[in-house]
């Protein structure tokens, strides 16, 4: 059974007023558990809108919301175990920063959860490793930290949560390349490890195509796509019409195809590309040497 | 949500209110509130309910936007209602129950203040809905230039309201922000003791300041980059312009307050 299912959701920000504006419209979704969905889309799509409906910060405007096959909304009371099962990192989420120290920050989400000091500091200390934070660091104060540093910390604090399922909202955003490849790296680390569900927002495709199993493409709040990995990238042109970007090693691929060497059209790592075209080659030359 | 509070919002538009020179549209807000203000007997108050009517038709707002404006307030309505009711004791009795009196002046005080009281808040929300911020601050600036020849720091201090009110959103939707992220992380903002909410706020409260903090130094670090330097030498991109429709609204605005006072003294 899928973890996470919606029904017609949708939800109008300013609902009955001049500004009126339907951000999320009528989506039909199912997460299995333990996937690792990458969720695209152009920027104003309604990424964020919708993935503030999973763990209950936003109540939807008509449809429902299933987790584990209970409506989230159906006792108004429990929606505060709902966030601690549905961690939702948000975008710039170092902005959220506020205690004077690292650990006491992190911990801040499983004290929330009324664990004991021990539980506490175990969460906050297997975290901060995960996420690649030293021990003396958990002793600063987070407003000195680096900006992938602080970002760290933040997803720190929702990762303690243990949550069964993990959203991220734009994680790599205003973050230099390393930066970007590094938390990406610790994401998938967590995934790895935890086997729990993730769900990665980016309107970066390249970030989305490196880790993702499955991919939920949003456009003007809908669902566009919803499919594996491999498939949504045949949908080249597509894609690029929703103003999305392609990874550059799929258009480079694309452009070899249609100058007649033969490639798949489901490449969007530069490994699978090497691969390929490594076998291309031996496929030619082999070719060659009968001549 | 706190985007919901409309007080103090601007809604674009093109009707005739939202055309008039801001300046006007000050001066005439206030002898508004004169009118609302200075006679005891109804038919006076009436002249400024009708003005703030006819007003609220012609800014071609949806009205529903005014009484949404004034939900909040209907704790504050209540208590006044409730205060003038049972602590104004003269008059004829309607009904005497212990310690209680209920009056005709009493009952007539509390009507009188609960209308006076709506009536400010849709008139003066009336100001704010039509004028953006902008052509109020430039407005209030122009209005206290006299000022300036007592060293007032007219500009500074519109420069001031500018940033103010042009933060407000920001800062809004910034609180919304932080505290979503931090529901997120199982904070409870509703429940517990008074101090336990109390407590609760910190984590909202610090996040803000620090970005406010932020905002403000990148904000005086653009402006100087632009040679900001205050009023000195500065011109105006928008001149203001007193046309004859603003004379002729400030004609009608007096000419009813002129009827509001007369109506005042001789009822
Ligand atoms: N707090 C808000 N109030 C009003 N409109 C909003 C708000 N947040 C987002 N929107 C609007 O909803 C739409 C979807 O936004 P969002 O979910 O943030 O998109 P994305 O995360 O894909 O960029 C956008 O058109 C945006 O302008
Ligand atoms: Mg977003």
């Amino acid at each position: 059974m899928a973890i996470l299912r919606t029904e017609e959701l949708t939800y109008q920000y300013s609902a009955g007023t001049p500004f009126e504006k339907t951000a999320v419209d009528h989506v039909n979704l199912e997460i299995e558990e333990g996937a690792f969905v990458g969720v695209i889309g152009s920027t104003g799509s309604g990424k964020s809108t919708l993935m503030q409906h999973f763990n209950g910060l936003l109540r939807p405007t008509s449809g429902t919301v299933y987790l584990d096959g209970t409506d989230i909304w159906e006792d108004k009371t429990k929606i505060r175990d709902v966030r601690f099962q549905v961690g939702l990192v948000f975008q710039y989420p170092e902005y959220q920063l506020f205690e004077e120290t690292v650990f006491r920050d992190i911990a801040y989400g499983p004290k929330n959860m009324g664990l004991t000091e021990n539980e506490v500091k175990e969460r906050v200390l297997e975290t901060a490793e995960l996420v690649g934070l030293d021990e003396e660091i958990l002793a600063q104060s987070p407003f000195a930290l680096s900006g992938g540093q602080k970002r760290r910390v933040a997803i720190a604090g929702v990762m303690a949560l243990r949550p069964r399922i993990l959203i991220l909202d734009e994680p790599t955003a205003g973050l230099d390349p390393m930066g970007r490849e590094d938390i990406l790296a610790e994401i998938r680390a967590y995934h790895k490890k935890t086997g729990g569900t993730v769900l990665l927002v980016s309107h970066s495709m390249e970030d989305v195509a490196k880790c993702a199993g499955k991919i939920l493409v949003m456009d003007h709040g809908s669902v566009f796509c919803y499919e594996d990995t491999a498939a949504v990238f045949r949908r080249v042109e597509q894609l690029e019409q929703l103003g999305l970007s392609v990874p550059q090693v799929t258009k480079i691929c694309a452009e070899l195809r249609k100058r007649g060497i033969p490639l798949g059209n489901d490449i969007y790592t530069v490994q699978e590309a090497v691969r390929q075209l490594a076998a291309c080659y031996k496929a030619k030359k082999g070719g060659a040497s009968v001549c | 949500m706190l985007k919901d509070i409309t007080i103090g919002q601007y809604f674009p538009g093109d009707s005739l209110l939202h055309r008039l020179d801001a300046r006007f549209k000050i001066v005439m807000t206030l002898l508004y509130i004169v009118m609302l203000f200075m006679g005891e007997a109804f038919y006076s108050l009436a002249f400024g309910m009708v003005y703030c009517i006819a007003a609220l038709l012609l800014s071609r707002l949806p009205v529903k936007l005014f009484f949404k404006s004034l939900k909040p307030l209907i704790p504050i309505l209540l208590f006044t209602a409730v205060l003038d009711v049972f602590f104004i004791t003269d008059g004829t009795v309607y009904l005497e129950a212990g310690f209680l009196k209920i009056t005709e002046e009493g009952v007539l005080t509390a009507v009188r203040m609960v209308v006076r009281i709506i009536f400010l808040i849709v008139g003066s929300s009336l100001l704010t809905y039509t004028t953006s911020p902008i052509q109020l601050t430039d407005a209030i600036e122009r209005l206290l230039a006299p000022l300036k020849k007592v060293h007032f720091p007219v500009h500074s201090f519109a420069m001031m309201m500018t940033i103010a009110l042009r933060f407000i959103p920001t800062l809004m939707e910034e609180t919304d922000k932080i505290i979503a992220a931090q529901k997120a992380r199982g904070a409870s903002f509703d429940t517990g003791k008074l101090t336990d909410k109390a407590k609760a706020l910190v984590p909202v409260l610090i996040p803000l300041f620090v970005s406010a903090f932020r905002r403000a130094e990148e904000l005086a670090t653009a402006m100087e980059c632009r040679c900001y330097r205050g009023d000195i030498g500065r011109t105006k991109m928008k001149q203001m312009h007193a046309c004859m429709r603003d004379w002729i609204a400030l004609g009608v605005t007096l000419l009813l307050l002129c009827c509001a006072a007369a109506a005042a003294v001789l009822l």
